[in-house]
């Protein structure tokens, strides 16, 4: 009796050690494990088009063994799965966190391994430079780039009285068809994100368009530039909208997902954000395509003036063996690059994509030159199901507006700063822009002072 | 068994060992009980001893829990107590503890009290009134959202338009954010704190409501001068268990503002959590580990004064 009782709490206490072991998953028959990052929630379609996406390469690597795992970067766990081991072996990072991840050594070193690759000196220069070392060295690969986009809703602007198909080209114009959304429809004429560091993000991507920068680099410092005539500019801009107009609604907590989903329910006639967020409006938001309109970011006349761009890194976890940092680049290049660079893979991704109903053709910006893109929006050009002609006010110009980069120091930390800067703009009338731009620009210049 | 105990002891005999084999049957229910009892040193060693260890070892260094951590000794706690947030944060979670005290104290004693009238259906009152601890908070979150939605079409601001009053900004506006997140909060929590009231209503004796009664006391005088004096330890330890749970705020505003607007509602808890994860790089663990340590001991004391207090009204 006793011995069954002491071998039971043996056996209990064994099984919940051993079930708190974690550690590299294995592939089975003896092959080389790569836990590869896949969107969560795909529809069924989706799925079984990645599984045979995933067959394909392992029938071209035989000794490998790919297993999917649900990941999409998020801000607010990204830290907490790098820090815990528990992202998969090959993730994606937007480019603003690019150097951070290279300086922090919190990403594998595989720029060996793309330097091999037959198209790694073909990528577009100022994409290359997100996922660069300092020394130039490649660790994080671009896979997509974006220009940021002013998205605006047509059937609002048709019952405003606007004409849909000549939107803004000037933020005088933004603010009159905001001002006459507003008072004609009842619904927001312009809104603005401001939480969870995308307040930092439009507020730099409207600094841009003003001509202004958020921060100066020289050699290995870097200098905060917030308290700007730019910047106060898009302050005083915004509290005009919001103060003297009263066109930009009642919401001023916006984050990414919830402008989307008060873009989406008509709630919205204008705001700010990536150009290529159509399909994830038509996916998570059931917008209805007939009411989307896109065109560029108004820029000033100044020739400073540009457009804030950005885009996506895959790289590969920190500490991984060399056996998975090779093949984990060799699936970033059949899964992530080869349907940019070859027609038969983009052909066969485009018609899964169009066949899941997930948006094919949505504006983006190139990853290597200009005609690669234009050659494969050829390739695809049968599958492509967004309105396109709704898009060409963006379309036919975001090739002639120059792009910069987003910030490259600490840019997240910078964004949170400047997300109670904007947050304090809309919501308290008395705000001072100018006081409040001097407070974030020195908490900024500490953080810079600190890389 | 011993027949000459001083006088003043009061704890009861023990019962007589078994005479037969006491040492061989003590070490071996001792070895059995240590085997027992190495499942619980186990989850509670891995959940709580270590973390709480590594806290206090990651507040003294600089990491990014990848590469080797550096010791940076008290830097950590430095970096924190000049942070111009962090009393922006203490003042918040004091104005937010001030205000559910104001608000949520009183409200769940006062629906017990009415709900001790009451003499049908007290049953289905009960259920009522806990329901909400019922819901998920996070669904109740999102419920309250909608409620709070400051465009004239909000639930709140419909109800106000019956009566001519302008839309309310709630969580969009500084001034009312943090009461708007007190409401919510005190609504969601009150249920519990109602059903600990009302049983504690039961044990007042009816004869002192009799003799208040037979002295003409109105109703506010046998609740001021009969129920409240009744319920003093019960009230007393709700308050100390609510001023513990308020310092420890982060659901509401994290989940309804995000801290803020401009700030107006980060909290402690919140701005630990910024520490650590609202940068998408890994923040900074040795700040959120030193201001979790400062709230910890603040909340030690807390505790150590709660447990004083209802030790002196255990023996009262």
């Amino acid at each position: 009796m006793k011995s069954s009782r002491i071998s039971a709490v043996v056996l209990t206490t064994a099984l919940a050690v051993t079930g708190c072991a974690g550690g590299e998953p294995e592939g089975s028959g003896g092959r080389l494990a790569l836990t590869v990052a896949i969107d969560p929630g795909l529809e069924k379609g989706a799925v079984d088009a990645f599984n045979a996406r995933v067959a394909e390469f392992e029938k071209a690597h035989p000794d490998v063994d790919v297993q999917p795992q649900e990941y999409k970067w998020d801000a607010t766990t990204f830290t907490a799965q790098l820090a815990g081991g528990t992202l998969p072996a090959v993730f994606t990072a937007p480019f603003t966190d690019g150097r951070g991840l290279i300086e922090r050594r919190q990403i594998a070193d595989i720029s060996g391994e793309v330097a091999k690759l037959p198209y790694a000196k073909g990528f577009n220069a100022s994409v290359a430079k997100a996922g660069q070392a300092a020394d130039g060295a490649m660790q994080a690969v671009p896979i997509a780039a974006y220009g940021q986009a002013l998205h605006y809703n047509r059937t609002l602007f048709t019952q405003a009285g606007l004409d849909p198909d000549k939107p803004p080209a000037t933020w005088a114009e933004v603010r009159s068809a905001a001002k006459q959304i507003a008072e004609r429809t009842g619904q927001a004429g312009y809104a603005q994100m401001t939480a969870g560091n995308t307040g930092g993000w439009i507020l730099a991507t409207l600094d841009y368009a003003f001509g202004g920068r958020v921060e100066q680099l020289s050699g290995d410092s870097a200098k905060s530039t917030l308290n700007t005539d730019e910047m106060r500019a898009v302050l005083k801009s915004l509290q005009d909208m919001r103060w003297a107009d009263n066109s930009m609604g009642a919401n001023f907590l916006y984050d990414w997902a919830t402008i989307n989903q008060d873009f989406a329910a008509g709630r919205i006639g204008m705001y700010v954000s990536g150009g290529g967020n159509y399909g994830s409006l038509k996916a998570q938001n059931a917008l209805k395509a007939e009411d989307y309109g896109i065109t560029t970011v108004p820029l000033a006349d100044k020739g400073t003036a540009g457009v804030l761009g950005g885009g996506s890194l895959a790289v590969v976890r920190a500490k991984s063996s060399a056996a998975v940092v090779s093949a984990g680049v060799k699936w970033i290049d059949f899964y992530y690059l080869s349907k940019l660079t070859a027609q038969d893979q983009a052909v066969a991704d485009a018609k899964t994509t169009a066949e899941s109903s997930q948006a094919v053709g949505s504006p983006e910006l190139p990853v290597f030159d200009r005609a690669l893109h234009d050659q494969r929006r050829q390739w695809i050009a049968q599958y492509v199901n967004v309105p396109v002609q709704q898009m060409k006010p963006y379309t036919d110009r975001m090739f002639a507006q120059p792009l910069v980069p987003e910030p490259t120091r600490s840019t997240q930390q910078v964004y949170a700063l400047l997300d109670p800067v904007v947050q304090a703009v809309l919501t308290d009338r008395n705000a001072d822009a100018t006081a409040l731009l001097a407070q974030a620009e020195s908490q900024a210049q500490a953080l810079l002072d600190r890389k | 068994m011993t027949t000459t105990a001083p006088p003043r002891q009061v704890a009861p005999p023990r019962p007589a060992r078994p005479a037969s084999h006491p040492r061989s049957r003590r070490r071996g229910s001792g070895l059995a009980a240590l085997l027992f009892l190495l499942p619980m040193f186990a989850v509670f060693g891995v959940f709580s001893w270590l973390p709480i260890l590594q806290t206090a070892v990651m507040s003294l260094q600089q990491t990014n829990l990848v590469d080797t951590p550096e010791f940076v000794g008290l830097d950590n706690f430095v970096t924190v107590l000049n942070d111009p947030l962090l009393w922006t944060a203490t003042r918040n979670t004091l104005w937010f503890a001030f205000l559910a005290l104001l608000i949520g104290y009183p409200a769940p004693l006062v629906l017990a009290v009415l709900m001790n009238e009451v003499r049908r259906l007290r049953g289905l009152y009960s259920a009522l009134a806990y329901l909400p601890v019922v819901v998920p908070p996070v669904v109740a979150v999102l419920l309250w959202k909608f409620f709070y939605d400051a465009g004239p079409h909000g639930l709140f601001n419909t109800v106000l338009g019956w009566f001519g009053v302008a839309p309310v900004a709630w969580l969009q506006d500084g001034g009312t954010a943090m009461v708007s997140l007190v409401v919510e909060s005190t609504w969601a929590a009150m249920g519990g704190t109602v059903i600990i009231y009302l049983a504690a209503l039961t044990r007042v004796p009816p004869e002192l409501y009799e003799a208040a009664e037979i002295d003409g006391a109105s109703v506010w005088h046998k609740v001021w001068h009969v129920t409240l004096p009744q319920l003093r330890g019960v009230l007393l330890i709700t308050f100390i268990l609510q001023i513990v749970g308020t310092a420890q705020v982060f659901l509401e505003p994290f989940l309804f503002t995000g801290g803020g607007p401009a700030n107006k509602t980060t909290t402690i808890l919140l701005l630990i959590y910024n520490y650590a994860f609202a940068s998408s790089l890994g923040g900074d663990y040795g700040a959120a580990t030193a201001l979790s340590l400062m709230l910890a001991v603040v909340l030690a004391l807390l505790s150590a004064l709660y447990f004083r207090l209802t030790r002196s009204w255990s023996t009262s």
